[in-house]
């Protein structure tokens, strides 16, 4: 089946099995690898990217539901070689250890800010539940995204 | 001390990880490569009668499909990398795992064929019309029950599934009787459960061949790849290593689970040769529940003794030990060594013993998980000390304060601490951190807000928790002679290149600890020259001479130390040519901020021209050869013993049952500190993976030996409203046998904070007259504690 979608801000075109998953597509098709796969139960996050603007996790899609779509990958976070204020907030907080959780905390991070530029402690742990991550304890995502929210004062 | 050492440097390997250009296994793509699917059993014990692949065979894109009858059987599959007798001499039970089960699956998730295809869907395809079909026999899951006479038997040669009994410490008739006159006695049933270890990232691994060379290539998710292409060449395939190259790129994260040589990385091995292509496999999540090497699962019976001065006069503990269907890679060693040898605690106790069974379940292979033995020691050790405090009735505190071990800093003056049971500790001030703990906590105000909670009906509780642990693993010789099959030291190779820029090649491996950053400011600082001219490699046996890998809190004691080694070489040779240069006498020389200046004078060279001359070396030194490289292999003195003091303060639903954690507060001493941000950022991991064990996690294995909570569904792990912020500080106690001083941060948290937690709800739940709990503390289960105690 065709498929095409644009992705980071190019477009592209491919033809797909019916049954390959967005997250296959992203990684296999178009050696986008920073978006990551932890499960196969919708349940660690580490897969989500933003699709038309809104987070999803890209292992519960089909690629060919996201025909006609803009997508945005940690990929594209970016721009012109400037980081994003949250990439550079989890830097400076030391929102990461392995890193692989790090690009889905990021998109998801991106979407409270979006909708709460301003959110308490306990929004930020809230908006992250559906983000695991084994090696931070969250302590620093938390204080990363804080930080983020504050740069954007 | 330079620029760099002792701060909170920005990690450097951020940059890839926030943009997504960390390469890990999954995302490696060969040209030419399949894709691997692994049949697995869907019982726990069971006799394979048949496999019929004739369906799969015929499937689009199957390329080869390969039952366990296909390996030869000089494979005899993947071993146990530390033999621990039995306690007459008898040699431990060893019995084989093979890469693919032979004829019997003995837990949910064996291995029993693999499918490789042209696409991974391909391959499930495929796999999906394998039949196999099984006989299906009485499992064991619970470790006492399968030691029991008439328990299913797992494999030939292996009586009453134990592999081995163990015991150590001042001898069983010492802590009988010292328990028999003792004022109170103190006795506790401890169940310490089985753990998911869970990394983020899925185990991978790709194999790939070179006919032309007869060259293999295995990308795996591994914490120390010279680990693994030692144990695989040399005990499973039977390859030269020379012709074999194992590489662990980018791994998200390991918590332990990575350690261990599995099946799966052979096998990928194994098929690209008779395939003649690249395979990769990658766990589904669902995979590694059933597959990871697992934690914990240990049940103890423990007693301790006091005085009528409330002095410890004994400790006496038998544990039974789950090592799951197999024998893992430090399976054998967890619950002996690194566990059984940190009885003594922090404790003057004089009698310490403990005896240790240890045997095989049809459930998945038992290992390290972050801590590795200690954290189960520490949980029995601190949760007798809390629930004695409460009935001697006295403050749990105080009555440590009372049992520590004083202070001692492991000089001449004051020396290394013998235990009852083997370790010598290398210095230590646990007054020191429990005492700022208490500071830190506001304690005497802490126990006054209790007070008026429970007047008002609230369940608050305050939980200690004090520990030690052996890190820094291991001085050779001293693990050799306990069964080790391997040396434990480090490696590291300094390339200067010729312009004055560094090359760090290094044994420790990275998943997650930073060692690109702390590795390098260790450098920077010692040679003088900025950061950004440091360049650190590990994770690949064609590159760095050697490594034992990073587990066990080693990677700064131990590999740092062989960095530092290294450094010293380097030095030692650059102020050679540097004295040639200056036409002076190395001994009139002195290094600083990237120079050598002849004392007392202005004359001096710097770093990169010295370096540049090693390559260049037409005014030179004679006799001395070019190049500036050098390697150096460090083996530790001793284990390092970082140490601190941890509380939980919770505050119990009398509703539900659910435990509220409103602070959670350490003190860690983890020795000299090259970066506190990522020694923070250890600690932090390390308390949420053991609030993780204290109140949600638990591997949970029905009887007939089905993990019933196999995915991120059902099994309950952290999520980031489940935490608190954590209040951490840490006082410093060198380590007196290396030459950072360093001790080691990766288990601390992990080994501190579970006993912390159960006894802050214990407490909670004491005035009901709950006096112990079982983990994980679901609300469900201390709901139930609580009407019962009613
Ligand atoms: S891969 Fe886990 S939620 Fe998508
Ligand atoms: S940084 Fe490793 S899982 Fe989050």
């Amino acid at each position: 089946m065709k498929v095409s979608m644009t992705v980071n801000g190019t477009a592209f075109e491919h033809d797909v099995e019916p049954r390959t998953l967005l997250v296959q597509h992203l990684r296999e098709n178009m050696g986008l690898t920073g978006t990551h796969v932890g499960c196969d139960t919708s349940s660690c996050g580490a897969c989500t990217i933003l699709v038309n603007g809104e987070t999803v996790k890209s292992c519960t899609l089909l690629a060919v539901q996201c025909d006609g779509a803009d997508i945005k990958t940690i990929e594209g976070m970016a721009t012109n070689g400037d980081l994003h204020p949250i990439q550079e907030s989890f830097r400076e907080k030391h929102g990461l250890q392995c890193g692989f959780c790090t690009p889905g905390m990021i998109l998801s991070s991106w979407q409270l800010l979006e909708r709460n530029p301003k959110p308490s402690e306990g929004e930020i742990r809230h908006a992250l539940e559906g983000n695991f991550c084994r090696c931070t304890g969250y302590d620093n995502i938390v204080k990363a995204v804080q930080h983020a929210s504050q740069q954007s004062a | 001390m330079g620029q760099y050492m002792g701060q909170s440097v920005k990690r450097v390997e951020d940059q890839r990880f926030i943009t997504g250009k960390g390469q890990y296994t999954d995302d490696i793509q060969l040209p030419g490569m399949t894709f691997a699917t692994i049949i697995r059993s869907p019982l726990a014990h069971a006799n394979i009668t048949n496999i019929d692949l004739s369906a799969a065979k015929n499937a689009p894109g199957f390329v080869a499909s390969f039952v366990g009858s296909d390996i030869p059987e000089a494979i005899a599959g993947v071993p146990c990398g530390w033999q621990v007798d039995f306690k007459n001499g008898d040699t431990m039970k060893e019995p084989p795992h093979p890469l693919l089960a032979r004829g019997k699956a003995l837990h949910v998730g064996d291995a029993v064929a693999v499918v490789i295809a042209e696409t991974q869907a391909q391959a499930k395809d495929a796999a999906a019309m394998v039949q196999v079909e099984y006989e299906e026999l009485p499992a064991v899951t619970d470790i006492s029950a399968a030691l029991k006479d008439g328990a299913p038997q797992l494999h030939d040669g292996v009586p009453n599934n134990k592999i081995f009994d163990w015991e150590l410490g001042s001898g069983l008739d010492a802590v009988d009787s010292a328990l028999a006159g003792a004022a109170h006695v103190t006795s506790l049933d401890i169940v310490n459960q089985r753990l998911v270890p869970n990394p983020i990232e899925p185990r991978s691994a790709i194999g790939d061949y070179d006919d032309s060379r007869d060259y293999h290539t295995l990308y795996t998710s591994s914490q120390n790849p010279h680990v693994i292409r030692l144990l695989m060449c040399a005990f499973v395939l039977g390859l030269p290593e020379h012709k074999v190259r194992v590489v662990a790129p980018d791994v998200g994260g390991g918590f332990g689970s990575k350690i261990f040589h599995y099946i799966e990385e052979a096998l990928m091995v194994w098929v690209a040769k008779q395939i003649k292509r690249p395979v990769k496999w990658t766990a589904e999540r669902t995979e590694s529940f059933l597959t990871d090497g697992q934690g914990r699962d240990h049940k103890t019976k423990a007693q301790m003794g006091f005085d009528s001065n409330g002095k410890m006069v004994a400790l006496k503990v038998e544990t039974d030990a789950n090592l799951g269907a197999y024998l893992s890679t430090f399976s054998t060693a967890v619950p002996t060594y690194l566990h059984g040898t940190l009885m003594q605690g922090l404790y003057t106790t004089p009698a310490v013993h403990i005896t240790v069974n240890a045997g095989v379940t049809n459930t998945a292979p038992v290992d390290a998980y972050r801590g590795a033995g200690r954290p189960e020691a520490t949980f029995v050790l601190e949760r007798l000390v809390e629930t004695a405090a409460a009935e001697m009735g006295v403050d749990p505190a105080e009555l440590r304060l009372k049992n520590f071990i004083p202070p001692f800093d492991g000089s001449e003056d004051q020396p290394g601490y013998q235990t009852q049971v083997a370790l010598q500790y290398d210095s230590g001030n646990y007054e020191g951190v429990l005492k700022r703990l208490l500071e830190m906590s506001d304690y005497e105000n802490l126990k006054k807000d209790r007070e008026a909670a429970r007047a008002n009906g609230k369940l608050m509780g305050i939980g200690l928790s004090t520990y030690i642990e052996a890190c820094g693993i291991a001085p050779s010789a001293v693990v050799g002679s306990l069964g080790a099959r391997a040396g434990l030291f480090e490696a590291a190779n300094i390339r200067v290149e010729p312009t004055g820029s560094v090359t760090l090649f290094t044994g420790s491996h990275s998943h997650g600890q930073g060692h690109e950053t702390t590795f390098a400011q260790l450098i920077a600082d010692d040679l003088g020259i900025p950061i950004e001219n440091v360049e650190i490699v590990h994770g690949d046996t064609a590159k760095v001479p050697f490594g034992m890998g990073t587990y066990g809190s080693r990677s700064l004691a131990v590999g740092g130390s062989a960095i530092v080694k290294s450094l010293d070489k380097i030095k030692e040779k650059g102020a050679k040519i540097a004295a040639h240069l200056l036409e002076a006498s190395t001994e009139d020389l002195d290094f600083a901020e990237g120079k050598w200046t002849v004392r007392g004078t202005d004359k001096s060279v710097a770093f990169g021209d010295v370096s540049l001359t090693a390559y260049v070396p037409h005014n030179y030194p004679e006799g001395l050869e070019p190049g500036l490289d050098e390697t150096s292999f460090y083996d530790p003195a001793n284990f390092t013993y970082p140490f601190g003091a941890h509380m939980a303060v919770v505050e119990v639903d009398p509703d539900t049952g659910k435990v509220d954690l409103k602070r959670f507060i350490s003190c860690d001493d983890v020795g000299n500190v090259v970066n506190p941000m990522i020694v923070d950022g250890q600690i932090h991991g390390g308390v949420a993976q053991g609030i993780g064990q204290a109140l949600l996690e638990g591997a949970v294995y029905d009887e007939s030996g089905q993990l019933a909570n196999a995915s991120y569904m059902d099994y309950a792990m952290p999520r980031a409203d489940d935490l608190p912020s954590f209040e951490l500080d840490r006082t410093v106690t060198p380590c007196p046998h290396n030459p950072l001083g360093a001790k080691g941060a990766g288990e601390a948290g992990t080994i501190g904070s579970t006993p912390a937690v159960v006894n802050a709800v214990v407490d909670a739940l004491r005035p009901l007259g709950v006096t112990d709990l079982e983990m994980p503390l679901s609300p469900q289960r201390v709901w139930a504690a609580m009407q019962q105690a009613k």
